[in-house]
């Protein structure tokens, strides 16, 4: 039972901070209203009017979550295997240089289709 | 802290079919990457062929060498008799299907262009293409490959997965009709998506109960675990859906018409083909070696299902006014026959082994006549694509004899007339069934062929006694690599009506050691 007591402390710590943060913000916080800030969404994207009948609509910021979560992904699998580095040898390397080499192909694959480009 | 971690032992040469398809679609992507448009599709097209060829002769070679006897890969991969069976057909029906993708008007020049925008008639304007249906299609094949194959759940679930994604997406990129297209991938991608859920939750129930995902331990912890029987029968059930649905059995056939209209048809005679011979072989690998001690729980609601799926899948395709999906709604009906063949299933290892052996033949025999089907779907056109309903098909024979003779015959196929492969495939089934004492359920199936019979025939009454409507469609001249299909399947259609000996035969063989454990 013990060993649950850090991660419960944690808990607590999380929550406090969480609750905290947010309680604090509206007394401390500066109030300075403007077009930009009561918009639906805070970071940019013009929630409306879209173009009559559908039209095209930026998917640039999809793109990059998407990377994000491949990116992401490696490195959830990279973390276990540097732990165990030495333990796992030689063939744990050539499999994770593997999987890499498979990240990187998709990873040339969105860089030469200019996914990586903002415009 | 110490001490090394055993490296797994991996048998390269068991597994390299699938190595060989899943590198090649890597190198797929590296082309879509770094070569110039133009060039990709002479680069695609090689690649893809040889890579499906070599699959298939690193098949035939496993099985030269000799069927190996134990799983592979730490036990997560079972290369054995039926595996390499249903390898070497789905592989066969893959490079078939390439063939038909390979006439790229098919497909869509910019898939992220809204239809009808100026943005897509300007990229049709450029010639532009998706050649990333290639790679796409090799991956998907290579989960077909793996999934039927795998030896544990959490393989196999990564093989529906993977088998499963580039589906989705190859759905939505058909040239003509898009919003249709796009509205079968999404529904594809949802539905699918669910049924994977179902499929995990399955496999963790399963895992609850037995302590392990590997099949052969969940059959070992049958009858030994006591007082998990929830978790067992729930688990089973979740398991049973995720399976059936990639099958499109009723009650989960909804989604299978609304795909195979919507997908570009080179793909739906993928789906149709090589998706459901895997799922067949997933299916039958699940219940016979994890499930197979508990077949006194699961045999009555494949009964019903089967039941179910034959009536459903026959009697709606009556009511179809669209070739293609009274092409999907057959092909329910037809995975309804091959369930029959899975609940054919008795305590002796000689009735499993012949139910098994029919249910490869049956696979074969439907996988080629349906690519061929929808082969010729793909060459009888309108000004605005393919023609789809059925009354632009009215007095096709009189337009082009040879087309609609070809397509007659494949629907006589479909029907199990005797002198194709149809015919065989159904009588190998249920000569199975009744063996296996499933007779009513046999009387279902032969009531629901004949139902089936009645609209193959309609479809061909229509094509040679009617008059054809003046601006009927036209038969395009079919491009080397749609003719080279058509022929393929008929010959196969014929060659399996006429002699299925070497090949039944062969099925015997793969049947004989049944799934290994």
């Amino acid at each position: 039972m013990e060993l649950y007591v850090p991660i419960l402390v944690l808990a607590v710590l999380a929550a406090g901070f969480a609750v905290f943060s947010v309680g604090i913000a509206p007394f401390t916080g500066p109030k300075r209203w403007n077009r930009a800030k009561l918009d639906a969404y805070e970071c940019g994207i013009e929630p409306t009017p879209q173009p009559v009948g559908g039209g095209r609509f930026p998917l640039k910021y999809m793109i990059t979550a998407m990377l994000f979560i491949v990116f992401d992904i490696e490195i959830i699998f990279l973390y276990p295997w540097a732990v165990a580095f030495d333990r796992l040898g030689v063939f744990g390397l050539v499999e994770m240089v593997l999987f890499i080499v498979t990240v990187l192909v998709a990873y040339a694959y969105v860089w030469r289709r200019r996914g990586l480009d903002w415009d | 802290m110490n001490g090394t971690i055993q490296a797994p032992t991996l048998e390269y040469a068991q597994l390299a079919p699938m190595l060989v398809v899943f590198g090649a679609a890597i190198v797929g992507v590296l082309v879509e990457a770094f070569a110039p448009r133009y060039l990709r599709s002479a680069i695609h097209v090689p690649i893809t062929l040889l890579s499906l060829a070599g699959a298939f002769a690193l098949t035939i070679w496993q099985v030269v060498k000799g069927v190996p006897t134990k799983p592979a890969a730490m036990g997560a991969v079972a290369v054995d008799g039926p595996s390499l069976f249903i390898w070497g057909t789905i592989l066969v029906l893959a490079f078939v299907s390439v063939l038909l993708i390979n006439d790229e008007d098919h497909f869509v020049a910019a898939a992220a262009a809204v239809p009808g925008s100026a943005e897509e008639e300007q990229a049709l304007h450029e010639g532009a293409g998706h050649t990333e249906v290639y790679p796409l299609a090799l991956f998907a094949v290579g989960g077909m490959l793996l999934f039927p194959a795998s030896n544990d759940l959490l393989v196999m679930f990564v093989a529906l997965e993977v088998m499963s994604l580039p589906l989705y997406l190859l759905c939505g990129l058909a040239r003509r009709r898009r919003l249709l297209s796009q509205e079968a991938a999404v529904k594809y991608f949802l539905l699918g998506a669910f049924s994977s859920a179902f499929f995990l939750y399955g496999t963790a129930l399963l895992y609850g109960y037995a302590g392990s995902i590997d099949l052969a331990k969940i059959s070992a912890a049958l009858g030994v675990v006591g007082g998990q029987e929830t978790l067992l029968y729930i688990g089973v059930a979740m398991l049973g859906v995720g399976l059936l649905f990639k099958i499109g059995a009723a009650p989960f056939q909804a989604w299978k018409p609304d795909v195979y209209q919507g997908a570009p048809t080179p793909i739906t005679a993928l789906m149709a083909s090589g998706t459901l011979v895997a799922a067949f072989g997933a299916l039958l690998r699940v219940f016979w070696v994890a499930l197979g001690g508990l077949d006194w729980n699961w045999s009555p609601v494949l009964w019903a299902v089967a039941i179910l799926t034959m009536v459903v899948g026959a009697i709606l395709a009556i009511t179809q006014t669209d070739i293609k999906r009274m092409l999907a709604y057959s092909s329910i009906a037809h995975g309804g026959f091959l369930l029959v063949g899975v609940v054919a299933t008795g305590a002796a290892a000689g009735q499993n082994s012949k139910a098994l052996s029919a249910i490869l033949f049956y696979l074969v025999a439907y996988g080629f006549t349906t690519v061929g089907a929808f082969a010729v779907v793909t060459m009888v056109r309108d000004a605005g694509g393919e023609a789809w309903h059925l009354s632009r098909w009215a007095g096709l024979g009189k337009r082009s004899p040879l087309l609609a003779g070809i397509f007659a015959f494949f629907l006589l196929a479909f029907a199990g007339i005797p002198l194709t492969s149809g015919f065989f495939g159904k009588y190998a089934v249920f000569q199975a069934a009744v063996a296996g004492g499933a007779t009513p359920l046999v009387i279902v199936g032969v009531v629901a062929s004949a139902v089936a019979a009645f609209f193959y025939v309609r479809v061909i009454v229509l094509m040679f006694f009617s008059d054809p409507a003046a601006d009927g469609p036209s038969v395009v001249l079919p491009s080397r690599g749609t003719a080279a299909v058509v022929g393929v399947a008929v010959l196969a259609t014929v060659f399996l009506g006429v002699f299925p000996q070497p090949v039944l035969h062969l099925a015997q063989n793969a049947a004989q050691s049944l799934f290994i454990r």
